[in-house]
């Protein structure tokens, strides 16, 4: 028996086109649905406010929050310009988040290259990470004083714990196969670190990276709350002191927006470093 | 010393601890001897410990009591002139072709233009100079069995150890791999130790099959295997000879899987 061609059976064209479309289709749906929440959301919100089903004063209202960042950003804040609040804010955060990455992705892989070490270590490295990060901000504040070195502190210890913790069991998984294979081709011990155990823990060091930048900024934030003289943090504090909710929320959109454009960053980084990993087929059905 | 043997195991026992602390017992009084440019093919029942003997010539695992040997000389650590191709994939995934290709030499501290002249070399003695920029992920499992045999004959090891590699390919693809193999073993001629649970494969790439018991694996029997060489592995085992030594090898070890097999019904 052979296959004929009939007017039901598609041509590879329409399959892909018809493929093209419902993609289309289903992305708008997804923006669509988006969009409706969020005018919803905010919208229900200026209402409630607006008729006082809730207190204007304490939740303040999208148009409050949006007018309070016009005039930051045209006027300037209580401590100076805005730009130069969360440059402070921005370069605590970031000295934070490389020192404590850079020294968590050298101590995982050490300590995951190494079982004595990792042995020893492992009982200071469950002390330490027992202890809520927070509370070390005011210890960090009375020896590394108000300015900058009390905050990156904070963010480091915030960030190193849970990259470390990643680059080690990243190290850990690495596929036995692939070691035994890498050490009869003839590697060393620093070739097989760089060319096998490295590349393959990778990708649980990227996954650590991507909260960890969050964590910079809680970090530098929380520091600034405990005392400082500028940044975001002493934004909101102000703005508490004031009672200036639309304040507070506005400081918050700013943290949001950056948090989220450094995730953009981190996927972008990821996507091109992780360019060897096989894509998931397409299911058109 | 012309006739020293590339491989040698002698009464080699190897004991294992299992996570909760009970000794195991792999091999016993182990006895295996491989002449230079011989191939030698490794059966037995599954999980008797037929992977041990490799890690054991490779020096990952030394033996509780006994004596390993390679070529003359007592194993310490990894030696340069053994090439292993595994039965998993052990390609490095964020490397392409020619990159898994070169590792070998690279990490031996060839110059690199020299590395990679080799690497294209080999690649297109294994039928994938097309293929050189391609990410493993991209290729067959077939394809990516040609670049671990390229990654491994590119040391030019004298001593070849082979554990399960084509275990996990289709009968076809096994078929066109068995011929690769012989091809580019015929060129070299190392020393090989084949590990298989598959006994036509073993007869038909091997010169002398070693049988061995359930565990803890021994030396049931060993066989030569007189068939011809060049062999036509697609053809060979309708062959009268391969199927009569296919019989009497088979006898022997049916009973040790059926041992292997009552043991695995008692524990389950």
């Amino acid at each position: 028996m052979s296959i004929t061609m009939d007017a039901a059976t598609p041509t590879a064209a329409e399959l892909e086109a018809k493929a093209q479309a419902l993609k289309t289709s289903y992305k708008r749906k997804v923006y669509f649905w988006r969009t409706t929440i969020l005018v919803l959301i905010l919208g229900s919100w200026e209402l409630a406010a607006r008729t006082e089903v809730i207190d204007p004063f304490r939740y303040a209202m999208p148009s409050t929050i949006w007018g309070r960042l016009y005039e930051w950003t045209t006027e300037g804040t209580s401590e100076g310009s805005l730009w130069y609040n969360l440059w402070v804010t921005m370069e605590e955060s970031l000295l934070g988040f490389f020192s404590g990455s850079a020294i968590g992705v050298l101590a995982g892989i050490a300590l995951g290259r190494n079982q004595l070490a990792a042995d020893v270590f492992a009982l200071y490295i469950k002390l330490i990470n027992s202890i809520p990060r927070v509370v070390l901000a005011p210890i960090f504040t009375v020896i590394f004083g108000l300015g900058l070195a009390s905050k990156v502190a904070l963010s480091f210890i915030m960030v190193f714990f849970v990259v470390f913790a990643n680059a080690f069991q990243g190290v850990r998984e690495a596929d036995k196969a692939m070691i035994a294979n890498a050490r009869i081709l003839g590697a060393s011990d620093w070739q097989l670190t760089k060319a096998v155990i490295v590349p393959s823990a990778m990708s649980w060091i990227f996954a650590s990276l991507h909260v960890s930048f969050g964590f910079a900024i809680i970090g530098a934030i929380v520091g600034e709350f405990v005392g400082a003289r500028n940044g975001i943090g002493v934004l909101i504090s102000v703005a508490k002191g004031t009672f200036d909710s639309a304040g507070m929320f506005a400081a918050i959109l700013i943290v949001m927006v950056v948090a989220l454009a450094a995730e953009y960053i981190m996927t972008a980084l990821e996507n091109r470093f992780a360019k060897w990993k096989p894509q998931a087929a397409m299911d058109n059905q | 010393m012309t006739d020293t043997p590339a491989i040698e195991l002698r009464n080699v026992t190897r004991q294992f601890l299992s996570p909760d602390g009970r000794s195991l017992v792999a091999l016993r009084d182990f006895n295996m001897t491989v002449a230079k440019g011989e191939f030698a093919a490794v059966v037995g029942p599954t999980g008797c410990g037929k992977s041990t003997t490799l890690n054991l010539v490779t020096g990952l695992f030394k033996p509780s009591a006994g004596e390993v040997r390679v070529m003359g000389g007592p194993v310490t650590g990894i030696d340069k002139r053994i090439g292993f191709v595994f039965q998993t994939d052990a390609l490095f995934p964020w490397r392409n072709v020619i990159d898994n290709v070169v590792a070998g030499p690279l990490f031996r501290g060839t110059p690199k233009a020299q590395a990679y002249a080799e690497g294209r070399e080999w690649l297109a003695r294994v039928g994938l100079s097309k293929f050189e920029t391609l990410l493993p992920h991209q290729l067959s499992g077939g394809m990516r069995k040609r670049v671990a045999l390229a990654q491994t004959f590119i040391n030019k090891p004298e001593i070849l150890l082979m554990d399960e590699p084509f275990s996990a390919l289709d009968v076809q693809t096994r078929s066109i791999m068995h011929t690769e193999l012989l091809k580019l073993w015929s060129e070299n001629r190392a020393s090989v130790v084949f590990v298989t649970h598959d006994l036509e494969e073993a007869i038909a790439l091997a010169d002398k099959v070693y049988v061995l018991t359930a565990g803890p694996a021994t030396v049931k029997s060993v066989y030569e295997v007189k068939l011809p060489r060049p062999r036509n592995v697609a053809d060979i085992r309708y062959d009268k000879d391969f199927i009569a030594i296919s019989k009497r090898i088979w006898e022997d070890l049916k009973s040790e899987v059926q041992v292997a097999q009552s043991r695995q019904e008692k524990v389950a």
